[in-house]
Order: structure tokens, then C-alpha cells, then sequence
């Protein structure tokens, strides 16, 4: 495994990025082995600053939490060639300062919309309330997208909602579902199997059938829950139902 | 619109063209045909582009009627002929192009000798892209008609209505296909995550094909590996052909339908060149692996594409395919009508 040079960032953290062979179609580029913001923010301006140099041949840029996956055409450029070409953009790269899009989610919180919400209060010790305003209290990032189109792995929770993914996962969890595991909150953009915690669910479609890019999360946008009530939630699904609605995100401040 | 009708589906066939490996950065699996070399090989037979979407067949084919008022077919993968129905079924061969005309049927039976197979039409399907790929994603009814797999009573729209009546192209004879070599794999990038004795076990000793196979991908049996720093480590990027190895030590090789990310550790990588090689393997073949430099999946890759275009240059010609039945029924049609006039 080859190191890339002179990749020692300011903040002390002395791991220089790795380059990790994923057969001869992908490349990783591993720049720790923490789930970490400042980690993931590098991994997101990396991919960013690839995208805008357009290098023939890559396929597709796929940020994860600690390390970036380069899909690319091992008959328009090879691997050692590509590997060159990606140090290049390592030298002198700061962790991402561009802000992502904003989008404002509304949640109908517990009830059978949130089934686990009064068993995440009575283990975290807090009121069903206080759980509420504790996932709404903070703008999260998303981290990576994965495990189904248009899911977004978002953090970072607060420290006060901690706990590990279910003992025995869900079967089914239903389209739409807010959930939270560990330190990280999600929405299931659709049906699925699933082992995080469902707080509630959200009226708003996260991977919209309605649109010809159907998902709408990337890597590096910011979310925002908020709580709306039973009455709120059906109005808004009525709306979404008729094709009248489809979440949009916050202009750009 | 008309085109092609549903009459059996047989086993969940799905549309697929080369799939859309670009939009992974959503989450979305790149998906595709498991055998893209069948695939492309049957999109040429019938005059198409590489990347048309064809009608993907596992282990039973379907039965459908034309609608339209002629299509061309080419079925690649197997050597199973089509079989026309009608008065006089007759069977048209694999690895040709056929026109056939509006109400005749045509069934795929069970294909023996490959985990999968392509039927191309001419033209290819009026169905709107996801991501600019018509692959069907059943787990997140993307693609395809519905985004499902074909059931009993659809009509898939073509978008070619009509087909001109020409001399018929022929592939080969499908040797393409046999290739009884080792797997070839390059190491990484968690091959760190695993003890010595497993690697060399895994490189040494032979699998089969569980019976846990789909799209996604396939468990392997065959010797248990050892994990030498735990199985969990931070979900990263999942490339095709991806060798990933859960808690219980037995290998899964991912396949089109893969997640985006993952979890465990990957122990190395089915290069592209192998890739189609893996899609034809069915539940019970056995396969070994053998470790390749980046460098030699790469020269092997090249190999397989001038391989590739060798099989569609040396195309040769046949006569049209001969519809006695049709012509049967045309004769018939034009004496009453020549009576009443």
C-alpha cells in the first residue's frame, strides 16, 4: 500500500491518507478510522475538488464516513495512473468548508408513527419530550449515503440519545420512518428491514417517485427536523399525495 | 403502445442494461446485467448499441406473445433455443438473430448450461430511465417495467414497431463462455483483516456456489475464514466483485445488486475481467480464486474487450429465419380473400 506525501494535516492528526486497492475498478482513499467530522469533511472536499477537475474516466465519487470510494474506467485510465492523479488534489486539501444544502424535515414523533420513542425516553432517562426536542435541537450533517437509494447517515446525535442498534432488527420499518442508532439519525427512505430506533415518521418523501431524480439527500447536506402534529402531517400527505408537494431545500443564505 | 406481451413469466426476469454505476453516490446500487458480455453480444446480434436494456433470464425463461407488428430477437447466454409456438412449433437457435411477426409466440424454457441469459429485441423498450439506466432495482422498484420483475399479463412497449425484413446475424458458437480458469482476485482493501492461514486457504482451496444466491450477490461454501481484527469495521465503498466476509467466515462475492457501502471487511476484489464469469455460475458449480497484480486485471481486462469485438466482427450472415407457420397462415388468409374478390 502506498502512502500519499505530504497529506499531515494542521490539526496534528498524523494519519496521512491511505490508498486502499478495490480491484481495478475502484480506488479508496482512507483518511482515518473514526467515525470523526473533521475526518468526513475531508473526505467530502476531496471528492468535491475531483468533481470540478472532471479526470476522464472516473464514474462516480462515493464519500463515506472515514474514506472516499473512486468508481472509475480501467479502460479510460488505469490505477496507477489515477492514483497520481488523486494525489495531486491531496496536497493541500482542507476539509470541506462548503456547505451543503439545507433541508427542513417535519416529523410526526412517536405514536405509531415513532413506536420506539417511550422505550428511547425510559432508557436514556428522559422525558418523551425532551427526546423530541433533543433530535430537533441540532443541524446535522450527512455523512454518507448507503443501504438504500437516497438514505443518508446523519450526525452527529446528541451524546443524551446514545444507544446501540435494536437486538432484534425489523422485518419491515415503514417508508418515511426517523430513526436513530449509535450517534447517527436517519429517514428510511423507503420500506425496508432496519435495527435503529423509530422516533416518528415524516409526511415528506425523501426518494420521490414524482421527480426524475428521484433522490434528494447528498453527501454533505444539512438536516433539520422539526415537530409537526397528527392534523399537520395529514394536510402536508394529502398535498404530497395529489403531486402538489415535494420538498424543496432552503435557499442558499 | 404495443410490443411484447407477458404470457408466462417464468423465474422473476427482470430488465437490464449496463446499469447505473454513476448514481452509487445516492445510494443506489449500480445494478445491471450479471453477464454484460451476454448482454452485449445480444445487443449487437439484433443491430442495437451496447448499452440497451434486454431481458434478463434466470435458470427459466419466459413465454410472450408479439403485439407489435414484427420484432427481432437474439437470445445469448444459453445454448437453449427460443421455441416458436404455433400449429408446427419450431425452434430458432441461440446466439442468432430472428424476426418474428405479430401474434406468434415465443417460449425460453429452463436454461441448463448458465446462471443467466439475455433476449435482446431490436429497438429495445419504450420505458423511462432512472438515473439514465433502464436496470430494474427490485428492493427500491426503480427501473424496468414498474420496477419490478415481468409478471403474467404485461406488455412491455417497444420501440420499434415494425423491424425490416434482412439477412440475419449469427454470433459464434458461444465458447466465449467456457472458461474453467481460476477467479482472479486483488487483494484489499481489508485483506489486513484476516489471518494468514485464511488468505492462503481462500486462494488454495475450492468454493460452490451456495443456494443463497441472487442479484446482490453470492455466499460461497467452502473453507471458513478467520477474522484476525474483528468483523465490524466503519461502512466504506463496495465495488462489483467485492469479497466480503460477515462474523460466520463465509465469503459472499457481491454482485450487480450490491449495496453501496458496508460494513465488514472485504478480503479482496473479483477484477472486471471475471466479473461476467461469475454471473453465468449457477447454485452447486464450484470455482477457485487465484491473486492478481492491479497491472494483470487490467491487461486481462483489455483481453476480454478485444474478445469481445472479435465475436461481433466476425459475425456472419444467415438467411432469414423461415416462419413456415406464418407463411402457412398468409396463404391461407390471401385464398379466402381472393375467393370473396
Amino acid at each position: 500500500m502506498q502512502a500519499a506525501s505530504n497529506s499531515r494535516d494542521k490539526s496534528g492528526n498524523s494519519d496521512a491518507p491511505r490508498f486502499l486497492a478495490a480491484g481495478d475498478t475502484a480506488l479508496v482513499v482512507q483518511f482515518g478510522e473514526d467515525v470523526d467530522r473533521e475526518i468526513n469533511r475531508k473526505v467530502i472536499a476531496l471528492a468535491a475538488a475531483l468533481r470540478e477537475r472532471e479526470i476522464a474516466g472516473i464514474v462516480d465519487l462515493v464519500p463515506t464516513f472515514r474514506s472516499l470510494m473512486i468508481h472509475y474506467d480501467p479502460l479510460v485510465v488505469g490505477g496507477a495512473d489515477l492514483r497520481d492523479l488523486v494525489s495531486a488534489s491531496l496536497d493541500g486539501l482542507a476539509a470541506s468548508e462548503v456547505k451543503g444544502r439545507l433541508w427542513r424535515v417535519p416529523v410526526l414523533y412517536g405514536g405509531e408513527a415513532g413506536p420506539d420513542l417511550s422505550e428511547v425516553a425510559e432508557r436514556c432517562g428522559l422525558t418523551e419530550e425532551k427526546v423530541v426536542e433533543l433530535h430537533g435541537s441540532v443541524t446535522y450533517e450527512v455523512y454518507m449515503m448507503g443501504f438504500l437509494p437516497g438514505l443518508g447517515y446523519l450526525g452527529i446525535l446528541p451524546k443524551e440519545l446514545e444507544l446501540p442498534r435494536r437486538s432484534d432488527p425489523r422485518v419491515r420499518v415503514p417508508a418515511r420512518s426517523v430513526a436513530i442508532a449509535i450517534n447517527q439519525t436517519n429517514v428510511y427512505p423507503m420500506e425496508s428491514p432496519g435495527g435503529w430506533h423509530l422516533l416518528g415518521r415524516t409526511p415528506v418523501e425523501l426518494f420521490d417517485r414524482g421527480l426524475d431524480d428521484p433522490i434528494l439527500l447528498a453527501a454533505g447536506d444539512r438536516i433539520e427536523f422539526s415537530s409537526i402534529d397528527q392534523d399537520g402531517s395529514d394536510a402536508l400527505r394529502r398535498r404530497i399525495d395529489a403531486g402538489e408537494y415535494h420538498l424543496s431545500p432552503e435557499e442558499a443564505e | 403502445m404495443a410490443g411484447l406481451k407477458v404470457i408466462a413469466p417464468g423465474l422473476n426476469p427482470t430488465l437490464q442494461d449496463l446499469g447505473r454505476p454513476w448514481a452509487q453516490h445516492l445510494g443506489a446500487p449500480p445494478s445491471g446485467a450479471l453477464d454484460p458480455v451476454a448482454l452485449r453480444i445480444a445487443n449487437a446480434l439484433v443491430g442495437n448499441p451496447a448499452d440497451m436494456a434486454a431481458i434478463e433470464i434466470r435458470l427459466m425463461g419466459p413465454t410472450l406473445e408479439i403485439t407489435a407488428e414484427s420484432a427481432r430477437f437474439a437470445l445469448v447466454g444459453t445454448a437453449t433455443p427460443i421455441e416458436v409456438l404455433g400449429e408446427k412449433p419450431m425452434q430458432a437457435p441461440a446466439h442468432q438473430s430472428v424476426r418474428l411477426t405479430q401474434g406468434r409466440r415465443l417460449r425460453i424454457g429452463g436454461i441448463g448450461d448458465s446462471g443467466v441469459a439475455y433476449l435482446a429485441v431490436e429497438g429495445g423498450f419504450d420505458l423511462p430511465p432512472v438515473y439514465d439506466s433502464l436496470s430494474t432495482y427490485t428492493r427500491a422498484r426503480i427501473g424496468g417495467f414498474e420496477g419490478r420483475a415481468l409478471a403474467e399479463g404485461d406488455d412491455l412497449p417497444l420501440l420499434m414497431q415494425d423491424v425490416a425484413e434482412r439477412s440475419e446475424s449469427k454470433a459464434g458458437d458461444g465458447s466465449w463462455q467456457t472458461d474453467d480458469a481460476p477467479i482472479r482476485v486483488i487483494l484489499g482493501p481489508q485483506d489486513d483483516y484476516f489471518t494468514q492461514d485464511s488468505l492462503t486457504a481462500f486462494f488454495s482451496e475450492g468454493f460452490s456456489v451456495s443456494r443463497e444466491a441472487d442479484r446482490m450477490g453470492m455466499r460461497l461454501d467452502g473453507p471458513t475464514l478467520k477474522h484476525a481484527r474483528g468483523h465490524d469495521i466503519i461502512s466504506d465503498g463496495i465495488a462489483t466483485g467485492a469479497i466480503q466476509v460477515p462474523g460466520n467466515g463465509r465469503p459472499i462475492v457481491l454482485l450487480a445488486d450490491h449495496q453501496t457501502t458496508g460494513g465488514y471487511p472485504k478480503l479482496g476484489t473479483v477484477i472486471s475481467a471475471d466479473i461476467p464469469r461469475l454471473g453465468r455460475l449457477r447454485p452447486g458449480d464450484t470455482l477457485r480464486f487465484a491473486q492478481v497484480e492491479q497491472s494483470e486485471a487490467e491487461v486481462a481486462r483489455r483481453d476480454l474487450e478485444d474478445r469481445i469485438t472479435k465475436v461481433i466482427d466476425r459475425f456472419g450472415s444467415t438467411d432469414p429465419w423461415l416462419d413456415l407457420d406464418a407463411l402457412y397462415q398468409e396463404n391461407l388468409v390471401s385464398g379466402v380473400v381472393g375467393e370473396r374478390n
